[in-house]
């Protein structure tokens, strides 16, 4: 629930040179998600998600940015941190999938079992987190989530328009569908 | 009075809306002296509002300590300490809770800005700003944007289930940083 007076829209556009992506360039419809890997209701929209691009195919880009509360989740800036830190050598979604998909275990021993599971050089995994390249990348995405209205995770946009509706699969992909036509 | 369509419950979040649809309260208008006040924010400690002339102060006047848009919304709030400090401003929370349930609470949500108990006279400075529920007896979700001279600059009601983020008031404190110079 999410509504508020003025209309709430993304302030800092889709770029490829900067944004995590799925999906085709020119699909008609993008849904963002600016997302905390320790919040349980984010990790509840993660199947959902999944569900809602296997099911729009190629008609459907996705992306995702780094909102991580760090007051309520004390190890999602980590998480935050390790999935760009993936990134930097190319498997953001590999990451991105194993944080949600072991919401419960994102402690340092275990995302360090994720790096080396994907294969990343573990030295300059290590040390992206230990001296906090990727940080202003996360603050970046969360700032730019704030000045576009995020007031609490999963924040939905669908081309550009905070999604104020819930995000069950069947709300979500009618929504999507509507922007699209 | 405005008349607004209910709004819709996300999944997983909490519709308070349902036991009081619609009847927010009126703020009182920017341009208008914020009206002066002296609340306890520990047991023997309190704060007025005289204390910041000179800086901006953001006052975020909510329901309940540990109702779930509440935590939600000050913890966010947390979060953007740093950005609220590049402009100089101080932010309070407020509500009708006491000085006890105050601590609990920050200490529990690791909140760390001060937590003002407008208990006794109950919602005495809620009324006075205009954003008392009494039928609830707690205080509206609202917040104001008070400048360094101490005229309200920015006011605003939220539903009270809905988390009215914080681009809002980052909003404000860049137009009061714009006029000055």
């Amino acid at each position: 629930m999410s509504r508020t007076e003025w209309g709430a829209a993304l302030t800092m556009p889709v770029t490829a040179d900067r944004d995590h992506i799925q999906g085709p360039v020119d699909a008609p419809v993008t849904l963002l998600e600016y997302g905390d890997y320790e919040c349980p209701y984010c990790g509840a929209a993660y199947p959902i998600v999944k569900e809602v691009q296997s099911r729009m195919g190629e008609r459907l880009r996705f992306v995702f940015r780094n909102f991580p509360i760090t007051t309520s989740h004390p190890h999602a800036e980590q998480a935050a941190e390790a999935a760009e830190g993936a990134a930097a050598q190319g498997k953001f979604w590999q990451m991105h999938d194993l944080l949600y998909e072991n919401q419960r275990r994102l402690g340092d021993p275990d995302i360090r079992s994720y790096a080396e599971t994907l294969g990343l050089d573990i030295e300059q995994f290590d040390r992206d987190l230990a001296e906090h390249v990727h940080a202003a990348r996360v603050r970046e995405d969360f700032m730019s989530g704030v000045r576009s209205g995020v007031n609490g995770t999963p924040g939905f946009y669908i081309n550009g328009a905070r999604h104020d509706d819930s995000y069950d699969v069947e709300t979500l992909l009618a929504a999507l569908e509507r922007a699209s036509a | 009075m405005r008349t607004r369509t209910r709004v819709l419950a996300k999944e997983g979040s909490h519709d308070l809306t349902q036991t009081s649809v619609d009847q927010r309260s009126t703020p009182i208008a920017p341009g208008s002296e914020a009206p002066e006040f002296a609340l306890p924010c520990t047991p023997d400690q309190s704060v007025s509002l005289a204390d910041f002339r000179g800086q901006p102060v953001i006052l975020a006047f909510y329901p309940e300590d540990f109702s779930p848009v509440c935590s939600d919304q000050l913890a966010l709030y947390q979060e953007l300490l740093p950005e609220f400090q590049k402009f100089n401003a101080e932010l309070l929370g407020i509500s009708v809770d006491g000085v006890w349930c105050h601590l609990a609470f920050a200490k529990d949500r690791n909140l760390h800005f001060p937590l003002l108990a407008d208990f006794e006279p109950k919602g005495e400075v809620s009324r006075t700003y205009e954003v008392y529920r009494a039928k609830e007896g707690t205080s509206e979700r609202a917040l104001y944007v008070i400048d360094a001279e101490g005229v309200v600059r920015w006011s605003y009601v939220s539903p009270v289930g809905v988390n009215p983020g914080a681009d809002g008031i980052l909003r404000a404190l860049e137009d009061l940083g714009n006029e000055a110079a």
